[in-house]
């Protein structure tokens, strides 16, 4: 038995400790926004908070993680959290989506860290996070702004 | 994919209401007259789709349309969303014309029925594809929405006593400016749907337009940034199984025999079972289902495999390309015209396979239900995929119910003409006997090694200038696998031995040049082949686009004033060109190893130039830093929802100008993921404007258009930055 807490749930999990985090959110716990694109952190599909850190939970092996908070999509409840999700939604961001979960999450832990991101630090914090619909132009865009909305006034480097 | 446009929508055409037990109205189009016994026999044919199940007890799914007494308009969805923006744009077409407010618009994926929710260029068939969405529905939804506006029209005339030509209607509510009375939609919808159905119905002038033309919201942003949204990977249904397959590791290949005791001992796996595609094995989960796969040994008879790679294959390819092939074009006298040309150029281009790598890899969820089969996928090709499981029960296609999810991405994938990923499902569940649910699932690695690639090309092109440097003859020859052949589209597209979709953008060349000559050759591969996104235009844009810029170069002229005066007959392809041109500064001076290129191209009736910018470091890198796109798609029907086709679209052209190919190496695919199969990343994507030309035509689609035109664009570029030209993609420079 695994106890872990992921959006401040405690849950204990019967499974094989080898078991990817990613299985365990989305066949085990029922959290389903949290997606399988590759399976060895390429895409940045299932990336989820560990900590307040941003991880590739396909590669994360829920023994890993035992006794430590996750946070996924559906968990998304800090100012930074919610005001990303907001900026993604007034830019229209998404095309598909399958990956979003994924670049809110990746954006989430980056402006959390640095509120006000360079272009470089953008370009190093989101190429983890694949877009087979391209939708780069408009992430790039949305951090800024999310980065402008949660510090007004304050110059945009 | 047909973009046959001669089976345009007659205006003939009636529109059906039916009230059933709750209150509100429902509004379906019926092809012809709809008596209520047509009706229910339209209902029973082929592509029904259980309405029985589907309907809850107050609505028929026949319709496009539903309003309810909440005041929420349901708009039925016929196409696929798979990023396109299609549920925003086809809803906005019937909110249009209804005079809804936007926010009370809602979106609802139809279920598979030919019959009612037909693509309206491919006839009896039901499916999303060809950049035809917003084109083939955009009369279509509008006399939806039209038709449900007369008729609550009539219901307010009636309840208010005055004539219909006085009441207006705006943002959901009904009002009679004199009297002062008004009521919405909701409170109208039960005697809306007594009214006579109207015939006929005005639609308005593109002055009156209030949604059309403008940035309404995506319907779809919501559920895709809080995780909510449905797509086939999320969904569970009780008892299901998750099933992985081992496939054989070459094309053509099949199970001699398998060994399942150590998968079958791996916890949580259910079932090890033999299907026409390989070995599939069922757990409780994709973990345990995963881990039997990986303990499964299979012995594979690989004796009828396809045992070539790309290099030999290309060897064959360039053998063919010495002998004539197959005429697309022939006008003039290519040979006379090259002989006698002051000067002549030649180039030839290779193309790799292209993997689709949508980021959803392919899965499918399959039951069988009382009868029948229920089926939940990103489903974008619903009448094919209908009959080919109804093939593998014995049952009628109409018994074949599809659940219509969010795709994750397809770029032409999803709609196999073979129906691979769904037929396999079909084959999984039958050989379990139909005792549980069953997801399909593929990894990454099975999506990119299963098949089903944009195929391998070999293009060979010769020109002649004449002594003032004008064009006067063009040859053009084509040699790659056809994707129409054996598909049930072939009659339709394959015309004199020519695949139409092999040589599209290369045949309709648009250039004014004498003489010129178009063949090919389309060699049978047994590499399964599909249409991936802009289809012919994948390739044969880079050749004409970057060919036209050598002549150009040989001609001493400027590559954006060749082409002006080339398409002097073709005022859509210069309209974008020129908007393009101006808003990048075309002409103005670039910095020592920067360049700039451009490249104008048609597909699917959209018209779209790019001129890209880039930077060549150390004179070994190269970074694309800008992009400057117009399109031409007529009516904007949503401004936004085009701009980010524009963007996304050449960005994932971009990808294949940059980096990726997929390879053979004695018959096995090379490339396994994200790691080496290349993709374009969030630091590579350039600045992108996009700018849309004003027009009254009627829309064409976007989904594609964009993708073609990057690459000749960045090679362009290229060789303005260095003088080197390119012969093959992705794109190197040499050292």
């Amino acid at each position: 038995m695994i106890e872990l807490t992921i959006n401040g749930t405690v849950q204990q999990l019967d499974v094989d400790p080898d078991m990817p985090l990613l299985w365990a959110i989305r066949d085990v716990v029922g959290l389903t926004g949290t997606k399988y694109g590759c399976g060895i952190a390429q895409c940045g599909a299932c990336t989820v908070h560990l900590d307040g850190q941003s991880v590739r939970a396909c590669v994360t092996p829920v023994s890993a993680v035992a006794g430590k908070s996750i946070t996924t999509i559906e968990g998304l409840d800090t100012i930074v959290g919610t005001t990303v999700q907001e900026t993604w939604e007034k830019l229209d961001v998404v095309q598909c989506g399958y990956c979003q979960s994924g670049q809110i999450m990746s954006a989430v832990a980056l402006l959390s860290k640095n509120p006000q991101p360079s272009d470089e630090d953008i370009n190093a914090a989101m190429a983890g996070n694949i877009c087979r619909c391209h939708t780069y132009v408009r992430i790039r865009a949305a951090v800024k702004e999310a980065s402008q909305a949660l510090h007004p006034g304050r110059s945009q480097s | 994919m047909s973009r046959d446009d001669t089976m345009l929508p007659g205006r003939r055409r009636f529109l059906v209401a039916t009230v059933t037990a709750g209150a509100g109205l429902t509004l379906g189009m019926c092809l012809g007259g709809c008596s209520r016994e047509d009706k229910e026999s339209a209902q029973a044919g082929p592509g029904k789709t259980g309405n029985r199940i589907i309907s809850d007890a107050a609505f028929e799914p026949n319709a496009f349309v539903r309003i309810t007494p909440d005041d929420r308009v349901t708009v039925i969805v016929k196409h696929l969303e798979m990023g396109q923006g299609t549920y925003t744009g086809i809803a906005t077409l019937v909110a249009e014309e209804l005079d809804a407010g936007w926010s009370q618009v809602d979106v609802e994926g139809a279920p598979a029925d030919a019959a009612r929710y037909n693509n309206l260029f491919w006839g009896k068939l039901q499916g999303t594809g060809g950049s035809t969405a917003i084109a083939n529905s955009y009369e279509q939804m509008r006399k939806a929405g039209a038709a449900a506006r007369a008729m609550l029209v009539a219901a307010a005339a009636k309840q208010w006593r005055v004539p219909p030509e006085e009441i207006t209607v705006r943002d959901g509510v009904l009002r009679h400016a004199a009297k002062g009375i008004q009521a919405s939609f909701g409170e109208l919808a039960e005697l809306a749907a007594q009214q006579p159905v109207p015939e006929d119905v005005f639609l308005k002038e593109p002055g009156e337009f209030r949604l059309i033309g403008t940035r309404v919201a995506r319907k779809d942003s919501r559920a895709k940034v809080d995780g909510t949204a449905v797509f086939t990977q999320d969904m569970k249904l009780p008892g299901m199984l998750t099933a992985l397959v081992a496939h054989p590791p070459r094309f053509g290949a099949r199970v001699r025999s398998f060994d399942a005791v150590a998968a079958r001992a791996v916890a949580g796996v259910h079932d090890v079972v033999e299907i026409p595609s390989g070995v599939a094995v069922l757990g409780k989960d994709f973990w345990s289902a995963s881990k039997g796969r990986d303990a499964l040994q299979v012995d594979w008879d690989e004796s009828a495999a396809f045992m070539s790679g790309s290099d030999e294959l290309m060897a064959q390819y360039q053998a063919l390309a010495d002998k004539p092939g197959k005429v697309a074009r022939s006008e003039g006298d290519v040979s006379a015209a090259l002989g006698s040309a002051a000067k002549t150029l030649r180039t030839s281009i290779a193309f790799p396979y292209l993997a689709h790598a949508a980021l959803e890899p392919m899965n499918c969820v399959m039951q069988r239900s009382e009868g029948g089969v229920e089926i939940w996928n990103g489903e974008q090709y619903q009448t094919p995929d209908q009959n080919a499981v109804a093939k593998v029960f014995g049952i009628g296609p109409e018994k074949v119910k599809i659940n219509m999810l969010y795709a994750g991405g397809s770029f032409g994938r999803r709609a196999n003409p073979a129906s691979d990923y769904v037929l396999e499902t079909a084959h999984i569940v039958k050989a379990i006997g139909g005792k549980a649910p069953v997801k399909l699932v593929w990894t990454r690695e099975d999506d990119m090694r299963a098949g089903y690639y944009r195929p391998m090309y070999y293009h060979r092109l010769e020109a002649g200038l004449d002594a003032d440097g004008n064009p006067v003859a063009w040859q053009h020859r084509i040699v790659g696998q056809s994707i129409i052949a054996d598909t049930a589209f072939e009659g339709a597209l394959v015309k004199d031995g020519v695949d139409v979709t092999s040589v599209e953008g290369a045949a309709n060349m648009p250039y004014a040049i004498p003489n010129i000559h178009v063949d090919l050759h389309s060699p049978q591969v047994p590499v399964p082949v599909q249409w991936w996104r802009s289809v012919g235009s994948t390739h044969t844009a880079f050749a004409v686009e970057t060919f036209i810029d050598r002549l150009a170069a040989a001609a001493g002229r400027d590559p954006l004033a060749l082409r002006r005066a080339l398409l002097q007959d073709h005022p859509r392809h210069l309209g974008v060109m020129e908007l393009a041109a101006e808003n990048a500064g075309w002409g103005t001076p670039m910095a020592a190893g920067r360049g700039r290129g451009i490249a104008v191209h048609e597909s699917f009736n959209t018209y779209v130039a790019q001129v890209a910018e880039v930077t060549v470091h150390d004179n070994k890198r190269f970074t694309v830093d800008r992009v400057v796109i117009a399109v031409d798609c007529g009516v904007a029907v949503n401004p936004d929802v085009i701009r980010a086709q524009m963007e996304g679209g050449m960005g994932f052209g971009l990808s294949a100008a940059l980096s990726s190919a997929l390879t053979l190496d004695a018959g096995r695919v090379v490339q396994s993921n994200f790691h080496d199969y290349l993709v374009v990343r969030l630091d590579q994507m350039p600045r992108v404007e996009v700018h849309i030309v004003k027009s009254a035509q009627p829309p064409t689609g976007v989904g594609e258009p964009a993708t073609p035109v990057i690459a000749p664009a960045v090679a362009n570029a290229l060789s303005n930055a260095t003088g080197q030209h390119f012969d093959r993609l992705p794109l190197t420079l040499s050292a």
